[in-house]
């Protein structure tokens, strides 16, 4: 296939019906409505399910119910939509069926704005609901990452029976870029064994996440655990670029990482030997990778949409090693290159 | 190494047509294997009741989508010539709807086109063209892309409902390369 | 497990579990009502030869374990939120017979809103929901159609309407949806009652097969638990006060269910 220019949020939907989506339920909300109106045309001519749901709320748990039944199903959406499906998530981490949710982050808290911004990282990768889960967050930075993160997403879902997130936001649903979709992948025949299809031919079986008294609940809740150790052992993917030599480090993701190489080149013309390390997996994190170039550079500047969530993992991956500084924008407001570089001298002469 | 690349602001009120003159380089510099982004009212140089869009084209892989000061600028009304002249990098290059702006640039660090694209779109039948005029007095400046490519991409996206404009289209941008190479 | 039954020489078998029915001990309490209804639709699916592609959803509330009763596959929703679940299990189903199983809180409070979108897209669902005027699982509270003046443990004067609002009549509501073809209220207070809710079960179950819009049945329940009372007055005080307030009656029926044979 053909690069072509794409929307970000049609691209997403796009590659979710080319790997295989047989549903999405959703419910427009700025910054990625586009996704649910592509959706709307295209599942449809494919003879696939599109409904527009009365609420988030109602959408998550239309996903859950399709995912129970072992099919691909997403939904996506944007800060106040994802905080309403919270209830949904923690039912799906806890039934273990595989869902995959787009989040393009909005300025917040409340009903903020429909700019661009990364305050959902602990939301994502910490608090997705109550009890103990963390689902996957993958973090895409250009329209190609986002495509191919969206197979990605599938895969690590059904692999793990897992809730799957990609961390976009409204600049990355919103902006066009040169990028591939893949081809159209054929749905599959079968359901996996576990899934709930009419008790025929077989004993006839339920999926739940109520598990009374509390001896058969820590037990699931310790194989949920284990599951996640097997994730962060197998699962966590990050880039990074000219960090052999660097003595300064930019730790960024989404479309901040991309603006971190922009300020890395900036600032290599200007001498600075600086290195950016660019999380693709939010949870789990590269935290080791972290912590051993904490080592070798002097210092790290995390830059962020936020007042400072990714920087409070970086904190405790690095355990004081090195200093961490910290540059981050709020309420929609995006970061400029320069004032990454201006942030990366302060930090070289505070270091030297 | 001299990277073949320009960062260029497109903005004027809705309407004029700004986000789709940079879609328009955007798929141009596709078809000429460059790297593209496209991204619209976004990030600082938002402001109510303009409708504007940052277009990179690239010979290396993009970095910021959203930038600061542009290579280059085209402004269809005075509100987008105030915001984004001072913000052109020293050795850009400004294209002015000179129709609707009624101020010169005081810089001597940047060079300036000034097209009366509304006046010239309007004689050739419609004053919404303006914005490829402006849009081909950029492509003969920078030479970023060739002409010939954003006329096939022209035809290629330019929506059914006005098909009808598409030689019209054309041949407003032929006037702004035109009207660019006589300045 | 239920022990199996001999049968002494020279008697018959006239009385038995429904294959869709699950040989499981109960948990709900003496006199309680949902195990007369999870009899009624697993014999429903019996007859309709429906067992083997039916898939349940349990709420939560009393029979939050609705699953562990009935020999059909089942999933567990939050709470109010079943007829969302099962619109996203039907879409990719449409093959499956899918039901929901929902009590007065489940479906007339927390998931008021999903119920009636649910009914007003005409969903090919049938929704059971037992109505007894209170919350059984929580310990007795007040319910959304809790009668006036009824003493719940959060409302220990009675409800007042003044301050709790009224009791909410969700078959007359969902009965003026345009996707609902079948909405009827029936009861469990004696056996002509149960006999007609057998019948409603079936026909709602047969509107789903048909493929003919959203179908509902309500049932007027007891719980003498929490109503502090032994399960025949309980049964009583339902016909005598339930019944005044929440009529029983089919508030929606079109032709094409009307000529179902049932």
């Amino acid at each position: 296939m053909a690069k072509e220019l794409l929307e970000g949020n049609v691209a997403f939907a796009e590659a979710a019906v080319r790997f295989g989506l047989r549903a999405y339920f959703g419910y427009p909300i700025t910054p990625q409505s586009e996704a649910l109106e592509h959706l709307s045309k295209r599942m449809i001519e494919e003879g696939r399910v599109f409904l527009q749901a009365e609420s988030e709320l109602a959408a998550i748990n239309m996903v859950y119910g399709a995912a129970c039944t072992g099919v691909r199903v997403m939904t996506s959406t944007s800060g106040p939509g994802f905080s309403l499906m919270e209830e949904g998530f923690s039912y799906i981490a806890g039934s273990e069926v595989p869902a995959v949710i787009v989040n393009m982050m909005r300025g917040g808290p409340g009903l903020g704005n429909i700019q661009p911004s990364q305050g959902d990282y602990f939301l994502m990768t910490k608090s997705a609901g109550h009890g103990d889960f963390h689902p996957i967050v993958l973090a895409p930075a250009s329209i190609q990452e986002l495509i191919d993160m969206v197979g990605l997403a599938f895969e690590l879902a059904e692999k793990y029976r897992t809730l799957v997130f990609i961390a976009g936001d409204g600049s990355l649903g919103q902006m066009m870029e040169s990028a591939e979709l893949p081809p159209m992948q054929d749905l599959p025949k079968e359901r996996p064994a576990w899934a709930i299809t009419g008790a025929k031919g077989r004993e006839s079986k339920f999926i739940t996440s109520l598990y009374l008294g509390a001896e058969n609940l820590e037990a699931v809740n310790l194989r949920l655990q284990a599951k996640l150790a097997e994730i962060r052992e197998n699962e966590i993917r990050w880039q990074e670029y000219e960090t052999e030599d660097a003595e300064l480090l930019l730790i960024a993701y989404g479309i901040v990482g991309r603006i971190c190489i922009s300020a890395l080149r900036e600032a290599r013309n200007a001498g600075l030997k600086v290195g950016l390390l660019r999380p693709q997996t939010l949870w789990p994190l590269a935290e080791e990778r972290m912590a051993e170039l904490a080592r070798q550079v002097r210092g790290i500047l995390v830059a962020e949409m936020s007042a400072g969530q990714l920087l409070e993992d970086v904190q405790r991956a690095v355990a004081a090693k090195t200093s961490v500084h910290f540059y981050g924008r709020l309420g929609g407001v995006v970061p400029m290159a320069d004032e990454i570089v201006d942030k990366l001298r302060e930090l070289d002469e505070e270091t030297h | 190494m001299i990277v073949r690349q320009e960062k260029v602001i497109f903005s004027g009120f809705g309407g004029q047509g700004a986000l789709f003159a940079g879609q328009l380089l955007a798929y141009a510099g596709i078809a000429e294997d460059l790297y593209v982004t496209w991204i619209p009212s976004y990030g600082p140089e938002m402001r109510g009741g303009t409708a504007n869009c940052t277009v990179i084209v690239s010979e290396e892989e993009i970095g910021a989508p959203i930038i600061r000061n542009p290579s280059a600028a085209v402004v269809l009304n005075l509100p987008s010539m105030e915001k984004y002249e001072p913000l052109i990098k020293p050795g850009g290059l400004l294209i002015v709807n000179a129709s609707l702006v009624p101020m010169r640039s005081e810089r001597d660090d940047i060079r300036v086109v000034y097209a009366r694209a509304t006046d010239i779109a309007t004689e050739m039948g419609n004053a919404r063209m303006a914005n490829l005029v402006l849009l081909g007095a950029l492509v003969q400046r920078t030479g970023i892309v060739p002409l010939e490519t954003v006329m096939i991409e022209l035809d290629k996206h330019i929506s059914d409902r006005h098909r009808r404009w598409l030689e019209p289209n054309k041949e407003a941008l032929r006037k702004g390369t035109e009207l660019a190479a006589a300045q | 497990m239920a022990t199996e039954i001999r049968i002494p020489e020279g008697m018959e078998l006239v009385y038995e579990y429904p294959e869709s029915l699950a040989k499981k001990d109960t948990h709900y309490c003496p006199g309680c009502t949902h195990g007369i209804v999870h009899r009624l639709i697993a014999e429903a699916l019996d007859d309709l030869g429906v067992r083997e592609r039916t898939i349940g959803i349990a709420p939560v509330g009393c029979s939050v374990l609705a699953y562990y009763y009935f020999n059909v596959d089942f999933v567990e929703a939050a709470h109010g939120r079943a007829p969302a679940m099962a619109t996203g299990i039907k879409r990719v189903n449409p093959d499956k017979i899918v039901f929901t199983y929902q009590g007065d809180g489940d479906l007339a409070a927390i998931g008021t809103g999903e119920i009636i979108h649910a009914a007003n897209r005409g969903e090919l669902i049938t929704t059971i929901f037992i109505n007894n005027a209170i919350y059984g699982m929580t310990g007795g509270q007040m319910a959304p159609t809790t009668l006036p003046g009824m003493v719940t443990t959060s409302t220990p004067t009675g409800r007042n309407c003044a301050l709790a609002g009224y009791p909410i009549r969700m078959s007359e509501i969902l009965a003026q949806t345009e996707g609902a073809v079948y909405v009827t209220r029936e009861a469990t207070t004696d056996l002509a009652s149960i006999r007609k809710t057998k019948k409603a079960i079936k026909r709602a179950f047969k509107v789903q097969v048909e493929g003919l819009g959203f179908s509902c049945v309500e049932v007027v329940s007891t719980c003498p638990t929490n109503w502090n009372l032994d399960p025949w007055e309980a049964m009583e005080w339902a016909k005598e006060n339930m019944t005044e307030y929440f009529l029983l009656g089919t508030y929606k029926m079109t032709d094409e269910v009307k000529a179902l044979k049932v």
